[in-house]
């Protein structure tokens, strides 16, 4: 018999095992969205177990990055308290899902007999819950980027105008002239002038 | 799939990508040195060596095709045959990278507490520090004090049925007297220092960074276990294989070569070198480079303890993937029962070890290959309980050790 059949259409419950809260935090409100309620976040790998038997999760989600997916397997193999055989991903005849998983880092472990359909829908999510984080992620390196060029900029402005006596529009102006000239980015200039200045100091 | 080289024309053959997974351990030195020093450029191979974090990610980019090679625990081709583990992908190993490197390092408290009890000077051999294990294991029984906690690797790992096998040698039953886990090989000196658990067993540098940090004492390396033991092996995904035989036997090529030049001692500074970079271990060549001369530090008091061959890349035929070992392994799962032993698993654990791949890849180098598959284990090289394996028993084999565990005891399934 299976677990679905055996308790019908009973609500899901999720496990996310997952150290950075934010994306834990992604992750249970997209489920959340997606009208799954029960879902617990374990944090750290101490307990790992106690908690899981606890839980007694349907679904497990864990990023592939995270180095416990070896514990987890140890305590499906030899465990007691995790009493159920519990296989990574449904059915390995769905490649699609399966690479797409792989690609954005998760990977899920799944109670046996459980339908596919629901848990294909709670490993999608996942999916692009964990791809959301890494834009997310990716935006906030961008930004800090961003505003680390432009003080590179401000300073080599500021170097400009106090070592050649120009206005802030003319420093400004040489550094950009300079890289259409030289076809680099003005950063990089800005950058070589901040640091030919630090060599010549003293 | 064309993967003919085009010699036709004069012109050199296309370079082939071949992705290659791996965890940090300078047990991965053989595919460092094939990347780094232009074995496998010679080939007509670029290497891209990508680090992993776990055992389970290694296993599932192969079977996903993030990998067409990977480094491998040498019980994991054979794991994989048998279905056992979580998604199993069966792979197997035409080429092992080489013996050697685990070891087992127990918390300096409980070693100083086996010296107290034992009367140990430091200077005894690996299973006179068992025995003393053993006098405290039970005092602690009596005391109703906690069982110990053991760490290794991965359920499927050397460093498992290595850690069983030295505390069955001396009497204690891994799976009643003490408890065994799992620890990732970064996490294993943290956890030691958190007193988290009590002792491990992984491959180098971990223990010796243990030692050096004033937390551990290193009381039995592979080789006073079973010097023969293959640690690591290259493991490969079948499909990747039947699509591309030619890029096969070209790394094999390339490793082969690698692997004689990483047993090289001249070669040693620069293979630490190599290693010490980020991309492969970040941790600093002078340790790599004495973990190569063998010379181990193994008590924080300075105790030196200097190990023969403690690691082996090449000699010693120690990249062919002998039936037999493959065989022994499968004995020790039998043994602790993570499978149940048959007939048909037998032909399971052939497929996961190939050595009439290396044999046709090799036959006629200059490297000597063994003449059978299959020979009886520790006769030259002999196990730490000085029993000897053939593999033509294995019921027997296993039914004499004293201390194992029922197949369906321990299993899910």
């Amino acid at each position: 018999m299976t677990k679905d059949s055996q308790f019908g259409q009973r609500p899901l419950r999720v496990a996310i095992i997952e150290e950075n809260s934010i994306r834990a935090a992604i992750l249970v409100d997209g489920l959340r969205e997606a009208g799954i309620l029960d879902v617990e976040v374990i944090e750290a790998m101490t307990h790992m177990l106690r908690r899981l038997s606890i839980i007694d999760p349907d679904v497990i989600i864990i990023g592939i990055e995270n180095p416990s997916r070896d514990v987890l397997e140890q305590m499906f193999q030899v465990s007691k308290l995790v009493s159920r055989p519990v296989a990574m991903f449904v059915d390995r005849s769905d490649g699609s899902m399966i690479e797409a998983a792989v690609e954005a880092g998760v990977s899920a472990y799944v109670v046996d007999g459980l339908r596919k359909e629901r848990v294909k829908a709670i490993v999608d999510m996942a999916v692009s819950r964990f791809n959301a984080f890494e834009r997310l992620q990716r935006e906030l390196v961008e930004a800090r980027s961003e505003l680390a060029s432009r003080k590179v900029v401000e300073r080599a402005k500021g170097i400009l105008m106090r070592t050649r006596q120009l206005s802030e529009e003319e420093a400004y102006a040489l550094l950009r002239q300079t890289a259409m000239n030289e076809k680099r980015k003005l950063v990089d200039i800005a950058q070589s002038v901040v640091t030919a200045a630090s060599l010549l100091e003293k | 799939m064309d993967d003919t080289p085009s010699t036709r024309s004069g012109r050199r053959a296309p370079e082939r990508l071949v992705r290659v997974g791996f965890i940090p351990l300078v047990d991965m030195a053989v595919l460092v040195a094939a990347a780094e020093q232009g074995f496998a450029e010679r080939e007509g191979i670029r290497l891209q060596l990508m680090k992993d974090v776990s055992w389970s990610n290694i296993r599932d980019r192969l079977a996903f095709r993030q990998f067409d090679v990977a480094h491998m625990l040498s019980p994991m081709p054979i794991a994989s045959q048998l279905h056992l583990g979580s998604n199993p992908y069966c792979c197997f190993t035409p080429f092992a990278l080489g013996r050697g490197g685990n070891a087992i390092t127990l918390s300096l408290d409980l070693y100083r507490e086996m010296q107290a009890l034992a009367g140990l000077d430091g200077s005894e051999g690996a299973l006179a520090n068992a025995l003393a294990l053993k006098q405290v294991v039970e005092r602690r029984r009596v005391a109703g004090r906690k069982p110990l906690v053991f760490a290794m690797t991965y359920p499927f790992s050397s460093h498992n049925y290595e850690f069983r096998f030295w505390l069955a040698a001396a009497g204690i039953n891994p799976d009643t007297d003490v408890t065994m886990t799992v620890v990732p090989p970064p996490l294993t000196v943290d956890a030691m220092t958190t007193r988290a658990i009590d002792g491990f067993c992984v491959n180098a540098p971990w223990n010796m960074i243990a030692v050096e940090k004033g937390i551990g004492r290193m009381v039995a390396t592979k080789a006073d276990i079973w010097p023969s033991a293959p640690e690591k092996v290259l493991g490969v995904s079948p499909e990747w294989a039947e699509e591309n035989p030619e890029t096969l036997s070209r790394l094999v090529v390339a490793l082969d070569a690698a692997a004689r030049w990483c047993d090289t001692r001249e070669n040693h500074a620069a293979l630490a070198d190599m290693m010490s970079d980020q991309t492969y271990l970040g941790v600093p060549s002078g340790l790599i480079l004495r973990l190569f001369s063998g010379r181990l530090t193994i008590d924080p008091d300075g105790r030196v303890r200097h190990v023969e061959n403690y690691l082996r890349f090449y000699g010693q035929a120690a990249n062919f993937p002998w039936t037999s070992q493959a065989l022994w392994i499968y004995s020790q799962m039998v043994r602790w029962g993570q499978v149940a032993h048959s007939e048909a698993n037998l032909a399971q654990v052939k497929a996961a070890y190939r050595p009439d791949l290396y044999r046709d890849i090799l036959a006629g180098s200059g490297t000597s290959v063994p003449l059978v598959d299959s020979r009886v284990e520790g006769l030259e090289e002999t196990f730490i309980d000085g029993r000897s394996f053939s593999p033509d028993d294995i019921p027997a084999y296993v039914e004499g050790f004293p201390i194992r565990t029922a197949a369906n005891a321990a299993v899910d399934e």
